[in-house]
């Protein structure tokens, strides 16, 4: 059923899944905007095509270029212009700046065929680490080095879990090949390259379970490395780092 | 020693593509059934793995990409048609016209070779990123496979660079007297700006893949990281570099590469549209400049594929804006496709209807490119099914349309025998459903999230499972639209077939064609008389009653077979 709401949001109609993040709201409208115009002009184009193919025909009068070439391109380009100002603005208020120095931080490694994501723990400082003494089997698959005190509380989880409304900070690596970081329901897609680190930061505001999904072919697992985002209410969040940190002192 | 006629070559490189197009087919009617029914087992083979669903990926991109789409419109058609059309009997060096067209059968041979060794064809797709494709500790597929992938590619940047040559030094040489390069048809407008591009963005692409044989084989960090750790074991290579520099090499490479695909086939449209309408091309000169400017603006596009691949923000709005500029040539292009037969009455002929379809699907395909170039809109949509549908309406499925409406419209100049127009208009009419019925949902299974690449949509435990399964739906339409593409061709294999089989019959210039290659003694090979090129292309009476060939010295002008 397809119901005016629904439409709007560009659930139904276009198959779009829902939008935990604050920015996605934009985004989504501006996607929706975009999504009904390029229809409206498919329509119109194959429109102009039937009709002319179908009406008798009319001798070539010599019509000057400007009405049926220069006119309707003059109007595409405000209509791209349009588009593109208004996506421009989108894209440097999520780019051009970065996070909020009150932000929270999350490390977010990936590797084949894993996310990992670290937590700097009551320091709020994450640990050196080095690639050499990276080894997930002895629990140590981010290579934090035990030399370097700043690591020692950090907080390493295959789950990324984030309290609702706070904004959030994530620090995108990668261990062996390019991975993508890709979290429909928050609108947020950034590559994890190695040898660099990326930045990319965000709010979500509803508290749910989301999926992070690699979209940059990675190798035979590709498919499967996938991850859960968790979005809490503040006092559980704050709750569960309790927990966490507790553990990792207790370490 | 006898040189290879062009029109040869022109065969052997369309026989390429045939063996090319059959194999790539099956290819991806093996991803379909697998993404369907996961356990479905191949007969003779069992399960299909993930990594094999991934070298299937790869090598079903490779193939159609560069085997089909690259090498029949430009090679192919080039060598059968372009030298008739600007009224020369050969192609400008001869020799290495049929040294390209064996390379590339050699290339394809090396290619297909990579599902023969141990671990089988690479995994790492066309585009084929390091580090995965820079050590075989990447995955089963990326040690002899990968290297084999790349001695293929190789040999075919080096067939395109000089079968590009070859196009633009006949083009520029070899036109007859009076044809000046405002008579050119459209059709060689789209050959010369695609071998333009094919001689740049091949020596680009061959650079590029020498670079990385040496990351593979010599130790050097081309495009590594000073330290990468792959599968357990450090990377022992000298130097500090980004694997974005690939990805820069590789799409200054790779967005001209689809125009080159795609450029034959929209000259062709053009001509093939006003000769139907019995009517000039609207804005012939402006046709001339946008092409050219596609061209152009094709080499400063490349990093609308790396949005969200780690370049500068700032970077990202550059691309976006040259990006959003090329449209602009495009849709000159669909307005003059527009205004060329509206109210034109034209015959609906079976060569006229894949010319319209190419218009429809250049459309559909076309209109998501500007979406697709907004960072912020690509930031959700990249590497999704929406780029799928993207690309394979605009260059898959136009590009085939491109090549169906050049068969059935040269057909009868090459072999003098007509294939049936009742066969080819059912062909149309399943080949357009079936092509949009694949096609179309995608873009919706991409806006619901559905990466590309995925060996497998469910069965994952975590909530990404959840995401994916709300497509499955569209997933089964779309199996069953592209078994139904693939057996929409069989009326079109028959019609070829059974044509063969024909004595020859065709009149001459049975489209009442106005270009040269339908001069009556444009296809021989030594004739005395020179060809001569006295007007512009597609002069139609006003009434549509007569019309004055290219060939025709002023006096005469032909009345119309029908
Ligand atoms: C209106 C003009 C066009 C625009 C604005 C446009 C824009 C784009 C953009 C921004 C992407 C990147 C999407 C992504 O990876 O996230 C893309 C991908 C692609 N486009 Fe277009 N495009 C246009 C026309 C064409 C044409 C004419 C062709 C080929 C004939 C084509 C073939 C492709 C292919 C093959 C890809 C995907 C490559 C890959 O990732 O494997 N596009 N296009
Ligand atoms: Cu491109």
């Amino acid at each position: 059923m397809l119901n005016a709401q629904a439409i709007v949001s560009g659930q139904q109609f276009w198959h779009l899944p829902r939008n935990a993040s604050l920015h996605g709201r934009s985004l989504d409208q501006h996607l929706l905007l975009n999504l009904w115009i390029a229809l409206a002009l498919l329509t119109l184009a194959h429109f102009i095509l039937l009709v002319g193919l179908a009406v008798r025909r009319r001798a070539h009068r010599p019509i000057h270029k400007l009405t049926l070439e220069y006119l309707p391109l003059a109007a595409l380009t405000v209509l791209f212009a349009f588009l593109a100002i208004r996506a421009q603005r989108l894209w440097a208020a999520q780019r051009y700046t970065g996070a909020d120095l009150a932000a929270m931080q999350v490390e977010v490694t990936g590797m084949q065929f894993a996310w990992y994501f670290r937590y700097p723990g009551k320091d709020a400082t994450f640990g050196q680490t080095k690639l050499a003494l990276a080894d997930a089997p002895a629990g140590n698959p981010l290579g934090i080095d035990p030399k370097d005190s700043y690591g020692t509380d950090d907080i390493v989880s295959s789950q990324l879990v984030l309290p609702a409304n706070r904004e959030v900070d994530l620090t995108l690596r990668a261990q062996d090949v390019i991975h993508g970081f890709a979290v429909p329901e928050m609108r947020l897609k950034q590559n994890a390259v190695p040898g660099q680190t990326a930045h990319i930061h965000f709010t979500p505001t509803t508290p749910g379970t989301y999926a992070i999904l690699c979209t940059q072919l990675c190798g035979l697992g590709h498919y499967r490395m996938q991850a859960t985002m968790l979005v809490l209410p503040p006092e559980k969040f704050a709750a569960w780092l309790a927990t966490r940190e507790a553990q990792a002192g207790a370490r | 020693m006898r040189v290879m006629h062009h029109r040869a070559v022109g065969l052997g490189y369309i026989a390429i593509s045939v063996v090319a197009v059959l194999l790539g087919t099956v290819l991806s009617l093996l991803m379909r059934l697998h993404l369907s029914w996961p356990a479905w087992k191949l007969p003779l083979h069992g399960l299909i793995l993930p990594e094999e669903y991934l070298a299937l990926v790869t090598m079903h991109g490779t193939i159609m990409l560069f085997f089909v789409l690259t090498v029949a419109p430009q090679s192919g058609f080039g060598n059968l048609i372009l030298p008739a059309q600007i009224g020369s009997r050969k192609m400008a060096f001869p020799r290495l016209n049929a040294a390209s067209m064996y390379l590339t059968a050699v290339a394809l041979a090396v290619l297909v070779a990579a599902f023969f060794v141990p671990q089988g064809a690479p995994i790492s797709g066309w585009t084929a990123y390091p580090p995965l494709s820079a050590s075989p500790l990447a995955g089963p597929g990326q040690g002899d496979g990968m290297d084999v992938w790349l001695a293929a590619i190789v040999m075919f940047a080096v067939a395109s660079t000089a079968s590009g040559i070859n196009t633009l030094t006949t083009i520029v040489k070899l036109r007859a007297e009076g044809m000046t390069w405002e008579r050119l048809p459209l059709t060689v407008w789209g050959w010369f700006t695609a071998a333009l591009l094919s001689v740049l963005a091949f020596s680009v692409l061959m650079a590029a893949i020498v670079m990385l044989l040496c990351d593979r084989h010599l130790h050097t960090g081309f495009f590594l990281p000073a330290q990468d750790l792959i599968n357990g074991v450090m990377l022992g290579h000298t130097g500090d570099s980004s694997p974005l520099l690939w990805l820069h090499l590789f799409w200054f490479f790779g967005h001209p590469e689809v125009y080159i695909a795609i450029l034959p086939g929209m000259g062709l449209t053009s001509m093939v549209l006003a000769n139907f309408a019995r009517r000039k091309v609207f804005a012939y000169r402006l046709m001339i400049a946008t092409t050219l400017l596609i061209g152009f603006l094709g080499i400063l596009v490349w990093g609308h594929h790396m949005f969200v691949a780690g370049l500068n923000p700032f970077a990202g709005s550059a691309f976006a804006i040259s990006t959003m500029a090329i449209a602009l040539p495009a849709s000159a292009k669909v307005l003059s496709w527009l205004a060329t037969v509206w109210r034109s009455r034209p015959q609906l002929t079976t060569p006229m209807l894949f010319a319209l379809g190419f218009v429809s699907l250049f459309v559909a395909g076309g209109l998501t490119g500007p979406i697709l170039a907004q960072p912020i809109l690509d930031e959700y949509l990249h590497n999704t099914f929406f780029v799928v549908a993207h690309f394979h309406l605009i260059m898959a499925m136009a590009g085939i349309f491109g090549l169906c409406c050049a068969t059935y419209y040269w057909f009868p100049l090459i072999f003098r025998r007509q294939l049936s127009e009742p066969l080819g208009k059912v062909h149309f009419g399943l080949t357009i459903f079936g092509a949009y019925s694949t096609f179309l949902p995608m873009h919706l299974t991409g806006l619901a999230g559905e990466p590309r690449q995925y060996a497998q949509l469910n069965g994952i435990a975590g909530p990404g499972t959840a995401l994916l399964q709300t497509t499955t739906p569209l997933q089964l339409h779309i199996t069953f639209s592209a078994l139904f593409l693939a057996c929409a061709q069989l009326p079109f294999l028959y019609n070829v077939l059974r044509t063969a089989l024909l004595p020859p019959t065709a009149v001459e210039n049975p489209w009442n064609a106005t270009t040269m290659e339908w001069a009556p003694n444009a296809l021989e090979e030594t004739s005395p008389e020179p060809l001569m090129a006295y007007r512009g292309p597609c002069q139609y009476s006003d009434d549509a009653a007569t019309f004055i060939a290219q060939w025709q010295p002023d006096e005469a002008s032909t009345p119309h077979l029908e």
